[in-house]
């Protein structure tokens, strides 16, 4: 087993223990250091199991999961989720504290770090989700994006190696989306972390490095972004849709439009677009 | 409703009395309330009296404000005087009302239970008014402390009490939330019989009730996510510190409770 994997996953099988049906089958895949890697997949596809198994929330049945070179079972699991900060769907239902400041004091003091210390790292990490002078605002008085923001705070203050996304953006609305993705990306600039989103929406998709697509507690398929797009028909058929970006240009193809490149943002588009027609 | 979330009563302010430790401000007004009872003289009386009074001007809240707090217990204030006034036949006749005497015994029995019923439910206003229900869980955490050498689950209890007063504002929502939608849907709260009202909460209880259920569970995953094992090797990032402040306004109260104890006959 290669180490510098920051996620392995060997030949991982999991059921519910209510469930006939197997939700994940024999599933391998690595993630690198520092890699943002995206997972989608359809309702039911094992796409939020696979997140679970990552800090030890679920345990599977068979096969090997390793953070860090750190296998993931009873003993090592406090170490695993030192390593692992998870950001849920819900906003409302991950805020443990009254306050901003309590919210994110509550990991840390699972973790048992020091005051001061707490101190600092409240503050950094509020600065990186640029929630600063929140400090003692109470959830209600929150945007569902601002409290995952502070959830996400919560989870640097940690110092994760590894943070997970839960479709942490499900419930948001289209602004409240965008930030959450510009926060995100705004923090892997400024620190080595690696990203894993869980989502089934595909625009967040472009953010990533690379793409595991499931289906059927099955890896479907993996690829960059771009790859993945480019496979619109197949994605249709397990039930994904492609963004509006890739559907013009798909249109356009139909149409006898060629692009010199398969657009994946509105810029891009925009950009083949204009040269497309000072080409003509 | 949804926009009156403010837990209890507490008025946001930067008085002595909202400054001063939240353990202390427990254990004294816990005082003070075994000490109105052992009160039995004129003077006595008034020296817990001004105490209060004293404490309530300290605030600097609104009297409006402490008397809006008081209001509940008007009524029992009232009734306990009157209920004395006519049970209790000890001293002279004071006067008559249409045949019936007033006791002087009963006048100052009725007012000496009133003024401790007043006296009681006052403290533990300003108490309320002055400090927020997080210090409050925090200080019950910290005073109840020793008991876990018993087993007493003390951090439990103040998590508890922390979620809680955390999911009533977004419980509350929620709440508005279900009652419209049920309106929408034709329930009527408002109108019909005690009984037909009664009826109508069951459709905003039922989902209530399997929302915070769900949302339990969920809350207990991010918990443990976020690494929660229990009260064992956890830091704390409230502290409470006492303050030299703190300890001059306790021996100050503790003269009181002296000069109140010296006044007893």
């Amino acid at each position: 087993m290669s180490q510098p994997n920051d996620i392995s996953f060997q030949n991982i099988s999991f059921q519910y223990p209510q469930g006939d049906e197997w939700a994940l089958k024999d599933v391998s895949f690595h993630i690198e250091e520092n890699e943002w890697v995206a997972i989608i997949g359809h309702n039911g596809s094992g796409k939020s199991t696979i997140a679970k198994l990552m800090n030890g929330l679920l345990t599977p049945q068979s096969g090997r999961i390793h953070i860090k070179g750190l296998e993931v079972n009873e003993e090592n699991i406090w170490e695993v989720r030192k390593k692992v900060g998870m950001v849920f769907q819900n906003p409302d239902n991950q805020f443990v504290g009254t306050t901003v400041i309590d919210d994110i004091a509550f990991g840390l003091e699972n973790h048992g770090v020091q005051r001061d210390e707490m101190l600092k790292r409240m503050k950094y990490s509020l600065e990186a989700v640029k929630m600063e002078g929140y400090e003692n605002h109470e959830p209600h008085n929150l945007s569902g994006g601002q409290k995952q923001r502070v959830a996400i705070a919560s989870v640097l203050a940690i110092e994760p190696d590894i943070i997970i996304l839960d479709e942490a953006t499900a419930m948001l609305d289209p602004i409240g989306r965008n930030s959450i993705m510009e926060t995100v990306d705004h923090v892997r600039s400024e620190r080595d972390v690696s990203v894993v989103t869980i989502t089934h929406d595909l625009n967040e998709v472009l953010f990533a490095d690379r793409v595991i697509v499931m289906n059927d507690g099955e890896v479907w398929k993996e690829g960059t972004p771009r790859e993945i797009f480019n496979l619109h028909k197949e994605l249709g058929e397990i039930g994904l849709d492609t963004p509006f970006v890739t559907q013009l240009s798909n249109s356009l193809k139909s149409e006898g439009i060629v692009l010199n490149q398969e657009p994946l943002t509105h810029k891009e588009l925009m950009d083949e677009l204009w040269t497309f027609y000072s080409r003509t | 409703m949804s926009n009156s979330v403010i837990i209890g009563q507490y008025v946001p302010g930067q008085s002595l009395v909202h400054r001063l430790d939240p353990r202390l401000k427990m254990i004294m007004v816990f005082l003070f309330i075994i000490f109105i009872f052992l009160a039995n003289s004129w003077m006595s009386y008034l020296v817990l009296t001004l105490f209060a009074l004293l404490s309530v001007v300290t605030t600097r809240i609104a009297p409006s404000f402490v008397i809006k707090g008081l209001k509940p217990v008007w009524f029992l204030i009232i009734f306990t005087f009157i209920l004395h006034l006519i049970v209790t036949k000890e001293g002279d006749i004071l006067f008559s009302i249409w045949n019936f005497d007033v006791y002087s015994g009963a006048l100052w029995k009725g007012l000496e239970i009133s003024l401790r019923f007043f006296l009681l439910i006052l403290m533990t206003t300003l108490l309320t008014l002055t400090t927020t229900p997080i210090s409050i869980t925090d200080a019950i955490e910290s005073l109840f402390q020793p008991l876990k050498r018993i087993r007493f689950p003390v951090h439990e209890l103040a998590l508890m009490m922390s979620i809680s007063l955390r999911f009533i504002p977004t419980l509350m929502q929620e709440t508005d939330k279900i009652s419209k939608a049920q309106a929408s849907r034709g329930v009527d709260f408002r109108t019909g019989t005690i009984k037909e009202r009664l009826k109508a909460v069951v459709p905003l209880l039922v989902p209530l009730f399997v929302s915070a259920f769900k949302r339990a569970e969920e809350l207990a995953m991010a918990m443990e996510a976020r690494g929660y094992k229990g009260g064992e090797g956890r830091t704390k990032f409230r502290e409470l510190k006492l303050k030299p402040m703190d300890v001059w306004i306790f021996i100050l109260f503790i003269i009181v409770l002296i000069t109140f104890w010296i006044l007893r006959t």
